[in-house]
């Protein structure tokens, strides 16, 4: 099977520039990267879909001639599902604004937490460190 | 016998409730389980004792060849009579031990166990074994957590299972490939025919790893003195009769196998000598009780695998006598720690003083078991210990397995140095529990019931019993050790002359009898002995390794950042697939474009991306975007898909006006950001990441040989289908719950949306206008306008929206119906529809929209999910299957052709309904829904906002946004 090369390039153009967004902090650019990529992610499928050809509905070519359907289906319901998610982040850089006046992530606070415990070299629970002694200390009885 | 082990776990299911109504008493219940069990194995004694098996089974998962099969050959009766009868025993005991009512999760934990220990030492097939190898760790792991308030505890709970497991996993990987090397996976037929080869040979050693952790041996010996943590009856049972002696009773079973490696052979003799000697000394510097025996029976474990493993005739006799007298003065100690413990209160050898005065009888059971944990005659401790060391007596002689004759003198110093010290912590023991002593006062001691007393007794009764029945035992044994190479044993025997074994069996108790009397001076020699660096500090550190690393490299990656978890994942991404991307030879010729029209558009796409990227204005990069996905759309027309040019078209414009309508609310400009040292970082991943997904897709499509699935669809698409638009087929039918989840989604997508705006409900009393109170004279285009600002309205713009509106819908209902055969289908006809709802909108407002669809959206989205239900259920009803298409043919007289002063017309001709397209109207009303809600909530709903004052205010030349003056609640 033979690789459209035009078509890879977009995509691959599409992609960096919507993977470029998607590092923001800024949720509404976030958004335009996804979309970006989405875009370039669905002319992937294509590619590898493989090889251009006739609409694949019957009556209008043989078989041979038609492109590959079921990536396109597979697309298909990607272009529906992107229009949906598009619809929510977006709305959620609103409600961000609406709260807070911006529409940056913010970090983690229960993760900032984490590394604050691990710089400060301390244990977690989950090993408790007791010795059995053999000499009859910390007797272990029920 | 899979009844039996099955009634175990019914019984521990029903624990609970037995303790509930009878309290201590349910423990009489729960023995019925392994006493029915041990009265079976008595009654299939005839047929075992005649060189027979018993065995039955089904086949559990067939294309792997695991089967659920257990076979009771010689070895598997005497361990099940163990495990059966001194359960029961113990369970009897238990009900004294805990007479104010035992805590029910221990006590039905302890009967599974005893189900679970059964089934392993009957399973015939390897990976029923294991399962019940690995179910034993799990009960041992609860019971020794028992108390999960404490520390210690937990800690030794864990450890034990730590330790347990990991040797399990060994054993595993050790069965699986005996088993794969045998082509069989059954005990019984290895055995009968055992498989030669390098591999197997180092599946026995997988195999022993997993015995030894389990039997407490060096390295592994550190968990089970810990494991004392759970109650006595628990030790008596798991830790000295039954769980220990698992690995014991794999070495036996496989020693047949393995006896003549010497990987094997050395491993079992230098851990076996090391555990045995090693737990005998640190048992003689305890002080509590328990544990005085606790690494006693380290010290027998490591007698016993020596025994077992050794491959010798005598010494699988003397092993078997081992193991029954083990289990016999083992359990019975144990028991008699438990009594005194309950009684006494303490079980520490410094604070008792003369219980033997007070408890006469259990003195006496506990001094018959002691006596024959050291050996003495009459009891049937003494014989097995003489059998065992007249097989390592005949080792000097060198014609056994070949070994030279000084390896055997050195084993046989070996075992008369272990039961030295076991003859020494014998006399340590009883002298501890029960002797009276100076300086310390007389220990108050409650007197103890029959009942409590009956467990032990019968126990050390059988040992005192089966010392006079020497002969017949070493009839029942034989058969076992006869394969074995060398010289036939002597016998288990009170008297065969004076012997070497009998010499040296004098020796022990002469020495023991010398270590306890000087047992101060050996205190105190073993205070000077250094503490090295054993098997358990190196767990510890381990342990502490784990943790720590947990911690550090959690702390490392788990930054909080979003960005930086993309990034950390792209970059892996771009480290392990880009690098063998880079090395790849196989780069295929391809086509450099189907033609220039399609250069041309992919020229401005990738220039509209560069632009996105670089945008700093909203609704820029907003357009921006929208011309990368019109021209998306006109490369998939180019590549032969008009279903997705249509869709990308259409959603591209919704998606559009969808964000034009947030974005009036924000502030005109992105976050203003100097050039800094990240933006160069986000491009140094973003790059490679597109470089790498493009050249992934272009080696992957090259690299393509297989015949694509979808040359069958055409073909199928009509016969099954009934559609000629393959990939409407694919949406409906073929791939049709893939549609039903996607549709599913989009009702969830929306209905966010609708609660980031609204919060809780959305709007259910629809603003209508009054048609009763306008001006019939006056009467506007689009009837929503009348009570909008003159400024807000546009003329042209209404009249165009009437005039179109209808027109809209028509090209929907047609996408809707004409989608099976030709391009369109539910989601292009719903996406038309729903813009032709958005026109109304964007129009005359929101009482317009209102006027357009006086319904909620809620309403659509329900009615359209509950539509493709039941499209895709109701083929059953039909006796198809669920989302199975059918098809009708109609032909309607008087409206197929209509008959014309110009000629026939025709009508609706025949009309070819599918039934799958009652699927596509569901899939047409949810996407309608979807608009109408996303209008109803970034439309109407922010228009609202803004009238309540709770819309966010963009400050001006700002990037930033005052906060709604007044915060939504």
């Amino acid at each position: 099977m033979t690789p459209n090369l035009v078509l890879c390039i977009v995509a691959g153009s599409l992609i960096a520039a919507g993977v470029y967004l998607i590092l923001e902090r800024s949720l509404s650019r976030i958004l335009v990267g996804v979309l970006l990529a989405s875009n370039g992610v669905n002319l992937l499928f294509l590619v590898a879909g493989g090889p251009a050809g006739a609409p694949p509905i019957i009556g209008l070519a043989t078989a041979e001639e038609m492109s590959d359907p079921l990536p396109q289906a597979m697309v298909l319901t990607a272009i529906v599902i992107t229009l949906a998610v598009a619809a929510y982040v977006m709305t959620m850089a609103y409600r961000k604004f609406q709260i807070d006046g911006n529409d940056e992530v913010v970090d983690d606070v229960e993760d900032a937490r984490i590394r604050m415990l691990a710089e400060r070299d301390s244990e977690s629970e989950s090993f408790e460190d007791v010795t059995f002694s053999d000499t009859g200390e910390d007797v272990v009885s029920e | 016998m899979l009844v039996l082990i099955l009634l175990h776990f019914v019984l521990a299911a029903l624990t609970p409730a037995l303790c509930r109504v009878w309290g201590a008493r349910a423990f009489y219940a729960l023995a019925l389980g392994p006493a029915a069990a041990f009265a079976w194995v008595v009654a299939q004694s005839p047929t075992i004792l005649a060189g027979g098996a018993v065995s039955e089974g089904f086949e559990w998962i067939g294309a792997l060849g695991v089967s659920v099969v257990v076979r009771m050959g010689l070895v598997q009766w005497i361990l099940a009579l163990i495990v059966t009868g001194v359960g029961t025993l113990i369970l009897i005991y238990c009900r004294w031990y805990w007479v104010k009512g035992a805590h029910p999760r221990s006590a039905s934990v302890l009967t599974a166990f005893a189900g679970a220990m059964l089934g392993l030492v009957v399973a015939d097939d390897l990976v029923l074994l294991y399962v019940c190898w690995e179910l034993t760790t799990v009960f041992s792991y609860l019971l020794i957590g028992h108390d999960n308030t404490r520390r210690a505890n937990r800690s030794a709970a864990l450890t034990a299972l730590l330790v347990t497991t990991a040797g399990g996993l060994s054993m595993l990987a050790g069965l699986l490939s005996l088993g794969f090397q045998a082509g069989t996976l059954l005990l019984s037929e290895i055995v009968a025919a055992p498989p030669t080869g390098p591999i197997v040979g180092i599946a026995g050693i997988l195999i022993l790893i997993g015995a030894l952790s389990k039997s407490a041996l060096i390295p592994f010996q550190f968990w089970l003195p810990g494991a004392m943590a759970a109650p006595t009856p628990i030790s008596a049972y798991l830790h000295a009769a039954a769980m220990v002696k698992a690995g014991v009773y794999l070495v036996l079973v496989m020693a047949p196998l393995f006896a003549e490696n010497p990987a094997w052979r050395v491993t079992v003799i230098v851990l076996g000598v090391l555990t045995m000697v090693n737990g005998g000394w640190r048992s003689l510097r305890q002080t509590d009780l328990k544990l005085v025996l606790a690494y006693g029976t380290v010290s027998q474990l490591g007698f016993m695998v020596l025994l077992a493993g050794l491959g010798t005739r005598s010494a699988a006799l003397a092993a078997l006598a081992v193991v029954v007298a083990h289990a016999l003065y083992k359990s019975t100690l144990f028991l008699v720690v438990g009594i005194i413990d309950h009684n006494a209160g303490t079980r520490d050898l410094r604070e008792l003083s003369g219980v033997g005065r007070r408890l006469p009888v259990l003195a006496t059971v506990a001094g018959l078991a002691a006596a024959s944990m050291a050996g003495l005659p009459p009891l049937f401790g003494f014989l097995a210990k003489e059998a065992a060391l007249g097989a390592f007596t005949n080792l000097l002689g060198g014609g056994d397995i070949g070994l030279p004759p000084a390896i055997g003198a050195l084993l046989v110093a070996a075992v008369v140095l272990g039961s030295t010290l076991t003859v020494a912590y014998a006399l340590r023991f009883w002298w501890g529990a029960f002797a009276r002593k100076p300086r310390i006062a007389d220990s108050e001691v409650a007197p103890a019931r029959a009942g409590f007393l009956t467990a032990p007794a019968v126990l050390a009764t059988a040992g005192l019993v089966l010392g006079f029945l020497g002969h017949p035992v070493t009839d029942v044994f034989a058969p076992y050790a006869a394969p074995f190479a060398g010289e036939e044993s002597h016998g288990l025997a009170l008297w065969h002359g004076f012997t070497l074994p009998l010499g040296l069996s004098v020796l022990a108790l002469a020495l023991g009898a010398v270590l306890f009397w000087q047992r101060d001076r050996i205190t105190a020699v073993q205070e000077t002995f250094p503490s090295l660096i054993g098997a358990e500090d190196l767990y510890r550190g381990l342990m502490r390794v784990v943790d720590r690393s947990a911690v550090e490299v959690t702390a490392r990656i788990q930054r909080g950042s979003l960005a930086s978890y993309i990034a950390l994942i792209l970059i892996t991404l771009l480290t392990s697939v880009g690098g063998s991307l880079l090395v790849s030879d196989h780069w295929p010729a391809g086509t450099f474009a189907d033609g220039w029209g399609q250069v041309a558009v992919g020229v401005v796409v990738i220039a509209a991306a560069f632009l996105t990227a670089t945008a700093r204005g909203r609704v820029r990069a907003i357009l921006l975007v929208g011309v990368t996905g019109y021209g998306t759309a006109l490369l998939f027309l180019m590549h032969g898909a008009p279903d997705l040019g249509l869709t990308q078209v259409l959603v591209e414009t919704v998606t559009l006006v969808v964000f034009l309508l947030i974005v009036r609310k924000l502030p005109k400009y992105f976050t203003e950001r100097p050039l800094q040292s990240s933006r160069w970082l986000r491009i140094a991943v973003s790059v490679p990441v597109g470089a790498l997904a493009a050249g992934l897709v272009y080696l992957a499509a090259g690299a393509r040989t297989a015949t694509p699935v979808s040359t069958a669809f055409p073909e199928a698409a009509y016969q099954f289908g009934y559609g000629k638009n393959i990939v409407n087929v694919i949406l409906v039918d073929t791939r049709a719950w893939d549609t039903f989840g996607e549709i599913s989604v989009l009702v969830l997508a929306a209905t966010g949306v609708a609660s980031l705006i609204f919060l809780r409900n959305r709007p259910l009393d629809l603003q209508r206008v009054d048609v009763a109170r306008v001006d019939k004279r006056a009467v506007p285009w689009l009837l929503g306008s009348l009570r909008r600002p003159k400024a807000d309205r546009s003329l042209i713009f209404e009249v165009g929206t009437r005039l179109l509106f209808g027109v809209i819908m028509v090209v929907a209902v047609y996408l809707l119906f004409a989608g099976h055969n030709y391009p369109g289908g539910g989601f292009a006809a719903g996406l038309v529809a729903g813009m032709g709802l958005m026109l109304r909108y964007l129009a005359a407002g929101r009482e317009e929209l209102n006027e357009a669809a006086p319904f909620p959206a809620g309403a659509l989205l329900g009615s359209g999910l509950s539509v493709a239900a039941l499209a895709a259920v109701s083929p059953v009803a039909f006796g198809g299957r669920v989302l199975q298409s059918y098809d009708l043919r109609l032909s309607i007289p008087g409206l197929d052709t209509l008959n014309t002063p110009f000629g026939p017309f025709t009508l609706l001709g025949d009309v070819h309904i599918v039934s799958s397209t009652l699927f596509d109207i569901g899939v047409f009303l949810v996407v309608l829904g979807v608009i109408l809600d996303l209008v109803r909530s970034v439309g109407s709903g922010i228009d609202m906002h803004e009238e309540s004052e709770q819309a966010p205010a963009p400050e001006p030349d700002s990037f930033r946004a005052l906060p709604s003056a007044r915060r939504p609640s």
